[in-house]
């Protein structure tokens, strides 16, 4: 076995400028790398580019200048319908809010990512969303209507549809951030344990302090720059 | 290619809008619907009065006259000579086509076309004090049959009796009232050359045709040689075509090879058959306004649904669908409600079809029957059915592309 850590996202002097009539500078001249199986939280106040990274990280937006490199391929020369399937087949987000939608059921919403994909076959697409729902412990609640659940369920649904695909990358956006703390720790203890046992690499915005603390590694960012990286 | 995902997003979208899609399926539904029925009607009158038409007069016409008059031996002489001609003066002679029973005979064994020398002129018809002028028309009462529904519109006597009794004549029910005059009474024929002639009524027609009713009457072609003055003369021959839609170039070869005016059915009625033609401008025209109308119903509820599911729309981008993904998602339900409003539209149509086939009444005039012409052809569901999809997607393409153009990003910040 290689345990030598693989380098599976990185960025080489991102910048992003909002073309606005005033040029607003999300991030600038960042320089972020992250491995296989680590999981990385990115704290900062509020405006200082946490997100606006992410969406970078997670090719939802392009950056004005630089490189992002995602598993060894550099985004920048892929167009948008290329881009749509790198983020299909090598990364899941999860957001602040769940974004389920709300004409399926939770089966259907985890079902729907792999069948977008279309690499499974509908029987097998099926017992694989009932078993991501089962190690995150929702499973009992499978036929049921997104908005019958609770804010926690729902946030562990919006993971197992993230991890449908079997991401290199999971990319969260404050995933507590409406949660509250028993709720938060259950989120927080399912990306260690995916970091740890599945490998797949995490890469968290937070407020919180106690989920920043749960990763492997922190960056702080200020003023859309690095002022910290560490563990 | 379209994905099977797409398709089941695209439906739970307009499921769990039934109300609106009820409503904008109706819209079509109730367009399709009454552009089946509206069509059957024009295209049933239409083909009625075209058969009517068709059936009641001859399909081409051989005229004793020619479409340009003849070049006057002068100007074939002097072809390039600063010649003018004044004070000239036609030779009298008698008019009618050359040779026509030659031309009959040759007609029918080339073609084996129905044809039949006719002399036409004009006469007054005296009776019980009161004259009334009439069109004469001498005719072979055999060929007559043959050549036009005369015999169907007989409601008392026979065209044949012409053949059977001397100085025959069959008149329209018109002249039979103005007159007074009935089956077997006697009315003297009086004609431009002062000849005059006793003749017995021995048929009454009815054509629906207040001008033939009033004016038209038959004789025996000899007869009104004798009446005319112009014996061994017919003026016309009267071809029938197996295929009316053949007329136009039968005529025109006609024509050709001898000259004579020949002219077409169509030709005769082109005022009528442009009428025709307008009246089908009409109707796609309103058929058009409908579906425009119902269009508006589809772009209405599917503009509505991609505005409220932007959200929606981004977690799907962010997911890894594409944008022609989200694109066809909407699309989708543009063709479905399309779809599905055709096959109630279909129904409608149907419905309202036989509905109108059911209703009796009388109409006097060109419709002698009881209830309205109808046309069922299949045709019409097919255009119904393209002016819906068309309309459909044309409705959902708008907003579908600005599903599409949705960035993610902003939705997604915007929200947290």
């Amino acid at each position: 076995m290689n345990t030598a850590p693989r380098t599976v996202l990185a960025t080489e002097n991102v910048t992003r400028i909002l073309q606005e009539t005033v040029p607003v500078t999300l991030v600038q001249d960042i320089n972020f790398s992250a491995d296989a199986a680590e999981f990385v939280s990115i704290t900062g106040p509020s405006g200082s580019g946490k997100s606006s990274l992410l969406y970078l990280l997670g090719l939802l937006d392009g950056p004005t200048a630089g490189r992002v490199i995602v598993d060894g391929q550099d985004t920048g020369v892929l167009d948008a319908d290329a881009l749509a399937r790198f983020r299909l087949e090598h990364l899941g987000f999860v957001f602040q809010f769940h974004f389920l939608l709300p004409e399926f059921s939770i089966l259907e919403n985890v079902m729907i990512p792999m069948k977008r994909l279309g690499q499974f076959k509908e029987t097998d697409i099926k017992s694989r969303a009932m078993q991501l729902l089962a190690n995150l412990k929702i499973d009992d609640q499978h036929s049921k209507m997104p908005d019958q659940l609770s804010g926690g369920q729902r946030q562990r649904v919006a993971i197992a549809r993230a991890l449908g695909n079997e991401p290199t990358i999971i990319l969260a956006d404050e995933p507590t951030g409406n949660l509250d703390t028993k709720n938060s720790d259950i989120v927080k203890d399912i990306f260690v344990r995916l970091a740890k046992e599945q490998g797949t690499t995490i890469i968290a915005v937070t407020h919180d302090l106690d989920f920043a603390q749960a990763a492997d590694r922190n960056v702080h960012l200020v003023d859309g720059c690095i002022a910290r990286d560490g563990r | 290619m379209i994905l099977w995902v797409n398709i089941q997003i695209a439906l739970a979208h307009l499921t769990h809008r039934k109300r609106q899609t009820i409503v904008s399926v109706l819209g079509v539904a109730l367009g399709v619907g009454f552009f089946i029925a509206t069509s059957a009607m024009m295209q049933g009158s239409e083909q009625d009065l075209v058969s009517k038409l068709v059936d009641s007069q001859p399909h081409v016409t051989i005229k004793d006259e020619f479409r340009t008059p003849s070049i006057q031996p002068l100007f074939r002489v002097f072809t390039e000579g600063a010649v003018a001609l004044k004070g000239e003066k036609p030779r009298e002679r008698l008019r009618g086509i050359k040779n026509f029973k030659a031309r009959v005979a040759e007609i029918e064994i080339a073609t084996g076309y129905v044809a039949s020398p006719v002399l036409s002129g004009q006469a007054i018809i005296r009776y019980g004090g009161k004259d009334q002028s009439i069109s004469v028309l001498g005719v072979d009462p055999q060929k007559e049959m043959q050549l036009t529904t005369i015999e169907d519109d007989m409601t008392q006597g026979s065209l044949e009796a012409l053949e059977t009794t001397s100085d025959g004549l069959v008149i329209g029910t018109g002249l039979s009232t103005r007159l007074q005059l009935q089956l077997g009474d006697l009315a003297s024929v009086v004609a431009p050359t002062g000849r005059v002639m006793r003749m017995k009524v021995v048929g009454i027609f009815r054509a629906g045709n207040a001008l033939l009713d009033e004016g038209r009457v038959y004789m025996l072609l000899k007869d009104v040689q004798v009446l005319m003055g112009k014996p061994n003369i017919a003026d016309q021959i009267r071809v029938r075509v197996p295929d009316p839609n053949d007329a136009l170039h039968v005529a025109a070869d006609l024509e050709e090879r001898w000259g004579y005016r020949s002219e077409s059915w169509q030709e005769a009625n082109e005022d009528f058959l442009s009428l025709l033609f307008m009246r089908n401008v009409i109707l796609y025209t309103i058929v058009g306004a409908i579906m425009v109308v119902a269009s508006f119903g589809i772009f209405n509820i599917i503009s509505t649904v991609v505005m409220e599911k932007r959200r929606d729309i981004a977690i799907l981008m962010s997911i890894g669908f594409r944008a022609y993904d989200i694109r066809q998602i909407f699309l989708l339900q543009g063709v479905v409600l399309g779809l599905i409003g055709m096959f109630f539209g279909w129904a409608t149509g149907f419905l309202l079809v036989e509905a109108l086939g059911s209703v009796k009444f009388e109409l006097e005039g060109f419709y002698e029957e009881e209830g309205l012409p109808l046309d069922r052809g299949f045709y019409q569901y097919l255009i119904g059915a393209g002016f819906a999809v068309t309309a459909s997607v044309i409705a959902a393409w708008i907003p579908a592309y600005r599903a599409s153009q949705v960035r993610p990003v902003e939705i997604i910040r915007g929200a947290a």
